[in-house]
């Protein structure tokens, strides 16, 4: 067989083109909600360990290792498969949602957590001396401060956690990949495959390539 | 809360599921050891073709390495393992894991590798060659030792990614640890062996996140 007409065939393109366009519409809009919730959720759990208190802490910092220790399919099937028996019933949608939005929180906590403990122990003290209180103080001093040096990785890592859509193929999530999978086997052809590859990397290329340029810029401002 | 038990943590069919979920892990294992070093290997050889002197290397290694950072790693899995045979080339999956895994991981370590490179000094180079040492010289000895430990603690935490993502070969029928799991969950309908799997991923990855996360700190301090 031709390779063209294996990987590139026109006739096939065309057929399926509609099916994984609706596919990049669902990896698109999980992709946005679950960066945003999962950005906000990673703040908020950071701020709250700013206030120090010791046993709150200690559940963060259980949660946060718990969900960077454990690969995302895993946690995804134990979801998807174990909640229906204790009467949870969530599409598989929901169950992606949810999962990876708790693994970026994750992920993003740490991160801005390191950002706050970056910022000097006299900047707290300056700020609660002009008397702002103890939030103010976060939201207007430290924070500015802590989430810019935060910034490059947490970009890698919201793309990595997005691009982690496609394990929603496997519960059954109409996204880009399951689209083509589907397609492939429906046409006998490898070209819906090709498609889908070409899809990610318009969807994602920009944000690795603002990644690649946030990181020199800060390395620049480093120096 | 006792359906919950029944339900992640049921210790019965736990107890019946761990010999299998061991059986995985060798699976697992042979897989870290096959794909770690490639990545590792891979890598290298990115990043110095990303940090060499002519565009017409530069260039394409950029390309590289973005493109397989922008493709999800399942997505190059499913690509190389149910695509290639459409080109004659018909793998097998503990093959098509590795290559899939060479092409993602290589492009990852390629970038943490370089970024280690171009924070050792220029003079460091200078000072090697003048002092008689050839250019792979210069490389093995002297900029090389130093760029790996610029860059130990991202090494680190991305080889934590990697063992994480072995769990994908499940997807393409691979017999490691997820899949053995999956396979006890649905003989069970009942989740603790997933859940337990869990548990064999947490008792060996978190003293490595523990680390990763002190040593952050550290830096950060």
């Amino acid at each position: 067989m031709d390779f063209s007409d294996a990987f590139l065939n026109a006739t096939v393109l065309s057929k399926y083109a509609p099916s994984i366009l609706s596919g990049v519409w669902v990896t698109l809009y999980l992709s946005v909600i679950i960066v945003i919730a999962g950005t906000a959720l990673g703040l908020v759990l950071a701020c709250i360990r700013a206030a120090g208190l010791r046993l709150v802490n200690f559940t963060i910092i259980v949660y946060a290792d718990i969900m960077r220790a454990l690969p995302p399919l895993v946690l995804i099937l134990i979801a998807y498969f174990g909640l229906p028996g204790v009467g949870v019933l969530w599409s598989s949608n929901l169950v992606l949602f949810i999962v990876l939005t708790l693994i970026l929180a994750a992920f993003a906590e740490e991160i801005f957590w390191a950002g706050i403990t970056s910022v000097g122990k006299g900047q707290w003290e300056a700020a609660r001396s002009t008397g702002l209180g103890f939030a103010q103080t976060l939201v207007w001093v430290v924070l500015p401060q802590g989430v810019r040096l935060g910034l490059p990785p947490l970009t890698n890592r919201a793309i990595a956690v997005t691009k982690m859509t496609a394990l929603g193929s496997v519960i059954g999530v109409p996204d880009i990949l399951n689209q083509a999978t589907t397609a492939q086997s429906f046409s006998g052809n490898a070209s819906p495959l090709t498609l889908a590859a070409l899809a990610y990397v318009a969807l994602f290329l920009p944000f690795v390539l603002l990644a690649r340029w946030l990181e020199t810029r800060f390395a620049w401002r480093r120096t | 809360m006792d359906q919950i038990a029944q339900q992640f943590f049921n210790l019965e069919i736990m107890k019946a599921s761990f010999p299998m979920l061991m059986e995985g892990l060798k699976i697992t294992a042979l897989l870290v050891l096959a794909v770690v070093p490639l990545g590792l290997a891979g890598g290298l050889v990115a990043a110095l073709a990303s940090s060499a002197r002519s565009r017409w290397v530069r260039w394409p290694a950029y390309a590289y390495v973005d493109f397989f950072r922008s493709v999800p790693p399942l997505v190059l899995l499913i690509a190389v393992y149910a695509g290639l045979p459409f080109a004659g080339i018909r793998l097998d999956p503990f093959t098509a894991v590795s290559l899939a895994f060479l092409l993602n991981n290589s492009a990852y370590y390629g970038e943490i590798y370089r970024a280690g490179i171009e924070a050792v000094s220029p003079g460091q180079t200078e000072a090697a060659r003048s002092t008689g040492l050839s250019a792979p010289q210069t490389l093995t000895y002297v900029v090389l030792p130093q760029a790996v430990r610029n860059v130990l603690p991202d090494l680190v935490s991305n080889t934590v990614e990697v063992v994480k993502l072995t769990s994908l070969a499940s997807v393409v029928s691979l017999s490691e640890m997820v899949y053995q799991a999956d396979m006890a969950r649905s003989v069970t309908y009942n989740a603790s062996p997933i859940v337990l799997a869990a548990g064999v991923y947490l008792v060996l990855l978190w003293p490595v996140v523990r680390l990763i996360s002190r040593h952050g700190r550290k830096i950060a301090s």
